[in-house]
């Protein structure tokens, strides 16, 4: 027996339940619930209310990346410099979060913000008014930064810690000031770490579900949200096709960013985790 | 490389203390009130061990963490065995081949979670299979497979090619070289990918939600379904036990390789 | 005190019932099981105990949030349950598209118990496929201390005042109904001009800034805590507040609202239709009914527990209506075959998104 037979199951497998199930979304998006060809799917969303949500999820999804971009990059870069006594434990603890489930890390959010919170039983024991958090548009991206700053550091970390820091040397030697070494050195020589850690925040920020609902306390939708709704609640009898095409658009615009991203720096792969 | 003057040193420090505490205080806090005998999130009224009690015989609890941790297992041991024979077949490819194969392990990857949860969904009912503890686990298989794939492939490129193919010429029996030759030499590589595997299982949300039911809930779907309830100091302590329980499987994790390289 | 009365009512009935003394083989349905889908936090998770124990049946005991989300978990046949509680207009549906089954009353001797004014319904006639679980009203929960005036219309939730504070339910029919009422139409509209005044009304509310947000059980912690103003719920969920914190009142606009009924059915997907049925019949003993309204605070349909009810329920608005409060109410229909059934969805997913 061949020995790449071996990968048959493999095959078998993502064929079926990664491939297929795809392209039912395709089919469902593209016909009418008896299965004719349309295309009134998509026109659905030529509607302010669907367009809405895809801008406002942009948006939020935008802040969001943007946000953990500042607060990420001089993480990262701190992080792969020699700063700190024990860096491989301190990146441990960074990198942490990320492996903890969203509802959890949100709902520790939410005892956090509610209105009845930690925060503000701390902020009236100072003898500091209450702050309503919950609800605001900045609670939902404080939630969405909480959730995905961890995926802007490793990539950006990781492409730091390999970086030649001779190249650096030497632009210290030739006179170059901090923070023209920074600009002009450290940043251009990490950008395939910012791709990923940008690709890596936004795509699955412009998708989120539940977060923004619970942050929200129901105001303000995104997408993800959007499709649960569809698929889950409407009994709108074509809401298989009319979902199945919000979908295949999330989609597209993903795969879109992230081509447009290779773009950018052609060496990265496609989820950058690897 | 310059010295870092004080100032540096200073906003360094400074900076990461504040993402530190900007990550943990949120959890450190969920913690602590698993531990406060007030249901209010606003005043410590003391020390108890009630909600964790309470925890344990919740049966609604108990049942979805035997759900999590069966569908956890099961999906880990299928996913290790296909993802693991399936790089051990790659590895064998023409490049082409290999290529195509291995950009199939992107889709799920890429492909947001809520479009891939949609997806299957959408595949089963089209089928008339009921959704149920199952179909979740066919779908956790499949976003499990390419973390064991994208573990055991380095170590495959590692090994010296030569082995396998010695203990063929000296009359080895293909499938015993496999696992007398080749399984051993990427062990490491396998149980990483395993213990990946399993910790994705454990901590998925989006895709179960969509390719299960309520009847079989696992623990994500639980604390979802309590978010609506307003507050439950149970779902503190069993967010804090959640939370030790993958701490624990990372620090394994990164026992045997670093975390870095994941 | 009360909690008391229950515990001494429960033990006596107890003791008067043959079957608490059954061996175990002599169980009615050992070793069988039946999967109950009910709403989040509307049963006293005690009666599953008790009916386990006296018939040897397990109770696999699923909960959903919305009517709306139960009906796409059965139609798509997805799933397979013995018992379901829906509201009335949802069973309506669900008799009209086959999927629920005709019930043998015979199974339900304990149907006698229910008061009469819910049995015989028009949208169950002969209560051939439901029984009445337990019922109550839409309306308004305030917190006296926030709110100065006494609330008494639905306007007040459009109150600049508590801007931020104020809350609507995470509900279709609901939320879409207060849009109905406030432009003074009925609660059943199939007319597409009512239904966009109402979709105004609605999106108004949403873009000044009043609104607080959108949200289901919460919103009962949410108001017990001081946290809101004023929050639209179900009576029961209302009573549950005000048991919390006294400064909290239930109100029945004036301008009219809804009244409603759960009921249990057994779906055409039901694996054990007769365990099904001694679950009904079960949830209709007055021992059981008095827990459960005791824990969820809903009004029970059973005649012996009405007639227990103590002076404080009976004064309780969200308890126990006055019959003027409940003219003013009205049933939700099965809007599905409406004309303008497509608006009802419509209008609610340009409120929530």
């Amino acid at each position: 027996m061949k020995r790449s037979w071996y990968a048959s199951p493999y095959a078998l497998w993502m064929l079926l339940f990664a491939v297929v199930p795809l392209l039912f979304v395709c089919w469902y998006a593209f016909t009418t619930p008896q299965g004719a060809f349309t295309l009134s799917n998509f026109q659905e969303f030529t509607k302010p209310r669907y367009l809405g949500v895809i801008l406002r999820s942009l948006k939020h999804a935008l802040y969001c990346t943007v946000l953990c971009l500042i607060l990420g990059y001089p993480t990262a870069y701190f992080l792969a410099g020699r700063g700190f006594n024990h860096t491989q434990s301190l990146v441990v603890l960074i990198l942490l979060p990320m492996w903890m489930n969203l509802l959890l890390r949100t709902y520790a959010m939410m005892s956090l913000l509610d209105d009845n919170g930690v925060l503000n039983a701390a902020l009236q024991a100072i003898g500091l008014g209450k702050v309503k958090v919950i609800g605001t548009e900045g609670a939902v991206v404080m939630g969405l930064v909480y959730n995905y700053l961890p995926f802007m550091v490793l990539p950006i970390y990781t492409v730091l810690k390999k970086m030649d820091y001779s190249v650096i040397e030497a632009a210290e030697d030739l006179g170059c000031n901090p923070f023209r070494v920074i600009t002009r050195v450290v940043i251009p020589m990490s950008l395939p770490g910012i791709v990923s850690g940008i690709t890596m925040v936004f795509m699955p920020a412009v998708t989120s579900f539940a977060i923004s609902t619970l942050l929200s306390n129901g105001k303000i939708r995104l997408a993800g949200d959007l499709i649960d709704y569809i698929f889950n609640q409407s009994s709108n009898p074509t809401r298989w096709n009319i979902g199945s095409s919000f979908s295949l658009i999330m989609l597209v615009l993903i795969l879109i960013s992230i081509g447009f991203l290779r773009k950018v720096d052609p060496d990265s792969e496609g989820g950058g985790m690897w | 490389m310059v010295r870092d003057s004080r100032a540096t040193k200073i906003f360094r420090t400074l900076w990461m203390a504040l993402i530190l505490l900007f990550l943990y205080a949120p959890i450190l806090i969920m913690i602590a009130l698993s531990f406060n005998a007030s249901v209010s999130r606003s005043q410590w009224t003391g020390f108890t061990l009630d909600w964790y009690v309470k925890l344990f015989h919740d049966p609604a609890i108990l049942g979805a963490l035997k759900t999590t941790i069966e569908v956890a297992v099961i999906a880990t041991i299928v996913s290790t065995i296909i993802g693991t024979l399936g790089a051990i077949g790659i590895h064998s490819m023409n490049s082409g081949m290999a290529g195509l194969l291995i950009d199939v392990s992107y889709l799920p990857m890429t492909t947001p979670d809520i479009v891939t949860g949609v997806s299957l969904m959408l595949m089963y009912l089209f089928c008339h299979v009921p959704l149920g503890k199952w179909t979740m686990i066919f779908a956790h298989i499949a976003f499990d497979i390419p973390y064991v794939l994208f573990s055991v492939m380095p170590k495959l490129r590692q090994m010296n090619p030569n082995l396998y193919e010695a203990a063929l010429d000296l009359g080895c029996h293909p499938i015993k070289a496999l696992y007398k030759v080749i399984v051993p030499e990427i062990m490491p590589g396998i149980f990483t990918g395993a213990l990946l595997a399993f910790t994705m299982s454990l901590d998925d949300f989006v895709i179960s939600y969509f390719t299960s039911s309520d009847m079989y809930p696992n623990l994500s779907r639980i604390v979802y379904s309590s978010t609506k309830l307003g507050v439950k100091p149970t779902m503190y302590a069993l967010s804090t036990l959640m939370f030790v329980t993958i701490l624990l499987l990372l620090v394994l994790v990164n026992k045997r390789t670093k975390l870095e390289n994941l | 005190m009360k909690k008391l009365a229950i515990v001494l009512l429960v033990a006596l009935l107890a003791a008067a019932l043959p079957v608490a003394c059954l061996a175990e083989a002599d169980k009615p349905f050992a070793g069988a099981e039946i999967k109950v889908y009910n709403w989040e936090d509307y049963i006293d998770r005690e009666v599953l105990k008790i009916f386990e124990e006296e018939t040897g049946c397990h109770v696999n005991y699923v909960t959903f949030s919305q009517n709306e989300d139960m009906y796409t978990k059965l139609s798509t046949g997805a799933e397979s349950y013995d018992v379901v509680i829906p509201s009335e207009y949802m069973i309506e549906r669900l008799i009209k598209e086959d999927l629920v089954e005709e019930l043998n009353l015979d199974n339900i001797p304990n149907m006698a118990n229910v008061v009469d004014n819910l049995l015989d319904p028009i949208y169950d006639p002969g209560n051939a496929h439901s029984i009445p679980y337990m019922w109550g009203t839409l309306g308004i929960v305030y917190n006296t201390e926030m709110v100065e005036d006494p609330v008494t219309s639905w306007n007040a939730l459009l109150d600049e005042k508590y801007a931020g504070e104020i809350f609507m339910m995470d509900s279709m029919r609901d939320t879409v109904a207060i849009g109905l009422i406030m432009n003074g139409y009925s609660v059943n509209s199939d007319s597409e001009e009512e239904l966009e005044a109402a979709r105004e009304w609605l999106l108004a509310q949403k873009d000044s800034n009043v609104l607080g947000g959108y949200i289901l059980d919460q919103a009962k912690d949410m108001m017990a805590g001081n946290e809101a103003a004023m929050a639209v719920m179900y009576s029961g969920d209302a009573l549950y507040a005000i048991e919390k914190n006294d400064a909290l009142a239930y109100v029945i606009p004036d301008e009219g609202s809804n009244i409603w009924v759960d009921g249990m059915c057994v779906p055409k997907s039901a694996k054990n239709k007769e365990a099904a049925e001694c679950f009904i019949n079960f949830m209709c003993r007055p021992d059981i009914a008095q827990m459960n309204m005791d824990y969820i605070y809903y009004s029970s349909p059973i005649k012996q527990v009405v007639e227990q009810l103590d002076e404080e329920e009976l004064a309780s608005i969200a308890m126990n209506p006055t019959d003027e409060m409940v003219a003013r109410c009205e049933y939700y229909v099965d809007i599905s075959t409406f004309d303008n059934a497509w608006l009802y969805d419509d209008v609610w997913m340009d409120v929530l998104m």
